[in-house]
């Protein structure tokens, strides 16, 4: 076990260095970075001076490792924008995008779950076809006009919540509605076939043969083993909403770190930018891990390979 | 078995129609999809008061036919759907192939690009990609296919892994074929069905993200009639004519949902071919 821990910790370390180099990469893909943040109107002393002033004289190479040795003490450098620590204006919005995500796990858990273990219960029939429908709608739902299209109907139309900024906690409600629509089908097919595998094995038929109730069959014997998966997936899917909030974050004006992201993009403030596609990323990296531990801890096979 | 056919046959005819309206669209749109008419701005569609038989979709803020924009936005969709899908399809089929036939280190490297891949923030990078070389179609369409080819290279490795234990590679290996020969004649033939399901299911998502890269702002450049940039421009009007971001939205959606209605049939029909 210590031996599988080591090799997945190392192999999350390379990724991240891997990542750490894209993101550095992608914010030179404009050229020369200090012309663009100088302004169509400046003059070559002032391109200059900015050069000077945040190091862009210096080589590529020389650039790259002292972001490097920058980022794993934790300083992600200053935004030419805000003419603030990098680090501090993540770590003020980063409570609405988790805030948003979490809500949006939680709803999806809360919609998949139910619906995958009554699919899974009523296998082959006209109940689990609507309900695997869900899943394929889900998938084909473009999250920024079902988030505008809530705005429009839920927002104004109806005046039931909403459809902007996050002073009070039911702003949450509707893009964590729009965000759990892109972890729904994955979340719900997973519990589906693993409640239909769960309900075909030995030790449920050793249960209904004990005489024990549906209900504790299902819920404290199935579902249990059923489980499992879901709650590593449940976690990569955290990662892809936190990645992805972006869009909703636009949609619903929240400023969080999607938001700080789509404005720095528009404004070159590569910083930012890169410390944003930095940031996500080890989130990913370290979830993604949490849920390999945690399948390992649950599943000792997966331990040996 | 029967609910899923039909499901299958309606996702097919969503395509085809779509298809039909994009490579027709010069032919059946009513009016030019760029020409301007500021008199006739935000005509309702035909379904509300105040409309223009002249527009059956209506006119948008900046008076241009809906409709005509509408099946002009077909043709972009499709078009960046396919392209992102080859790009892709290319991309992650080598890897996964390579990583499935070889195994041992080039597997164990093809699986690390695979995980780096996943770690990336897809719409965050696209949008940084997008921002910082210029937005065109052109870099949309590279953007999108040099991101979306992970799913081609996870299924084409793990069915490349099932088809090299097969006997007919075994027997090909033993009657002295080159590596390129098995590779291209024996085991891709093999897992082609498999690609063809993810090729569906890609360009359904390559269509989803292209519209969200457009409403953002960092897609294809205004004033191409791509259904997310519709929504995008409307989206100050919203309130008051929903039905400017209604209409390209259900077109967005009913596109995606046949593509991936059309996906789930082609697994169904060439899982059970395979079985034959």
């Amino acid at each position: 076990m210590i031996q599988f821990v080591v090799r997945r910790a190392f192999l999350a370390l390379l990724v991240l260095l891997t990542v750490l180099t894209i993101s550095f990469a992608l914010t030179r893909l404009s050229g020369d970075v200090a012309i663009s943040m100088a302004g169509p109107a400046a003059s070559q002393e002032d391109v200059e001076t900015i050069r000077k002033a945040y190091g862009l004289d210096r080589p590529l190479p020389v650039q790259f490792v002292s972001w490097v040795a920058d980022a794993a003490s934790g300083n992600l450098g200053r935004s030419y924008l805000y003419h603030a620590p990098v680090a501090e204006l993540i770590a003020a919005r980063l409570p609405i995008t988790l805030t948003l995500g979490l809500t949006g796990l939680v709803i999806a858990l809360l919609t998949a779950i139910p619906l995958g273990i009554t699919a899974a219960m009523n296998e082959g029939s006209l109940l689990d076809r609507a309900i695997m429908m869900v899943a394929v709608i889900g998938q084909a739902m473009p999250s920024f006009w079902l988030g505008l299209t809530l705005a429009i109907w839920v927002g104004l139309k109806l005046q039931l919540l909403p459809i902007s900024g996050v002073e009070t906690w039911d702003g949450y409600v509707l893009p964590g509605i729009v965000l759990a629509f892109s972890a729904i089908p994955a979340l719900m097919r997973l519990t589906r076939s693993g409640m239909v595998d769960a309900l075909a094995s030995d030790y449920i038929r050793t249960a209904r043969a004990k005489g024990l109730s549906r209900a504790s069959i299902v819920l404290r014997h199935a579902l249990r083993n059923a489980a499992m998966p879901v709650v590593a997936v449940a976690a990569v899917q955290l990662g892809f909403m936190l990645g992805g909030s972006i869009v909703i974050e636009a949609v619903f004006s929240l400023n969080g770190v999607g938001y700080l992201a789509w404005e720095s993009i528009a404004k070159n403030d590569f910083p930012v930018v890169q410390s944003v596609v930095l940031f996500l990323a080890t989130i990913y990296i370290v979830l993604t891990l949490l849920a390999d531990l945690l399948n390992a801890l649950l599943d000792p096979r997966l331990r040996i390979s | 078995m029967t609910v899923r056919r039909a499901f299958a046959l309606a996702g097919m005819g969503i395509v085809g129609v779509t298809v039909l309206l994009a490579l027709f669209a010069p032919w059946i749109t009513p009016h030019d999809p760029f020409a301007q008419n500021l008199e006739a701005r935000m005509v309702p569609p035909f379904w509300l008061d105040g409309s223009s038989p002249q527009h059956l979709f209506g006119t948008d803020q900046l008076g241009r036919d809906y409709l005509s924009r509408l099946i002009y936005g077909a043709r972009i969709s499709m078009i960046i759907g396919v392209l992102v899908t080859v790009c892709s399809g290319v991309i992650g089929t080598s890897l996964g192939v390579a990583g499935g036939f070889f195994g041992g280190r080039v597997d164990a490297v093809v699986m690390f690009i695979i995980t780096c891949r996943l770690a990336i923030p897809l719409i965050l990078v696209a949008l940084t990609v997008v921002s910082f070389v210029g937005s065109s179609f052109a870099v949309v369409v590279l953007t999108l296919g040099l991101l979306l080819w992970e799913r081609f290279a996870v299924v084409a490795r793990i069915t490349t892994m099932q088809v090299c234990r097969l006997d007919y590679i075994a027997a090909a290996r033993a009657t002295g074929c080159s590596r390129t020969h098995i590779l291209l004649r024996e085991v891709l033939p093999n897992i082609a069905q498999h690609l063809i399901v993810v090729a569906t299911l890609e360009v359904a998502l390559a269509i989803l993200l292209e519209a969200a890269l457009s409403f953002l702002g960092l897609g294809v450049p205004s004033p191409l009639p791509s259904w997310g940039l519709m929504i995008s421009e409307a989206k100050d009007y919203m309130y008051f004519s929903p039905w400017l971001i209604m209409i390209p939205g259900t077109a967005l959606f009913v596109l995606v949902l046949g593509i991936n209605l059309l996906g789930d049939g082609l697994q169904d029909w060439l899982g059970a071919t395979r079985d034959a």
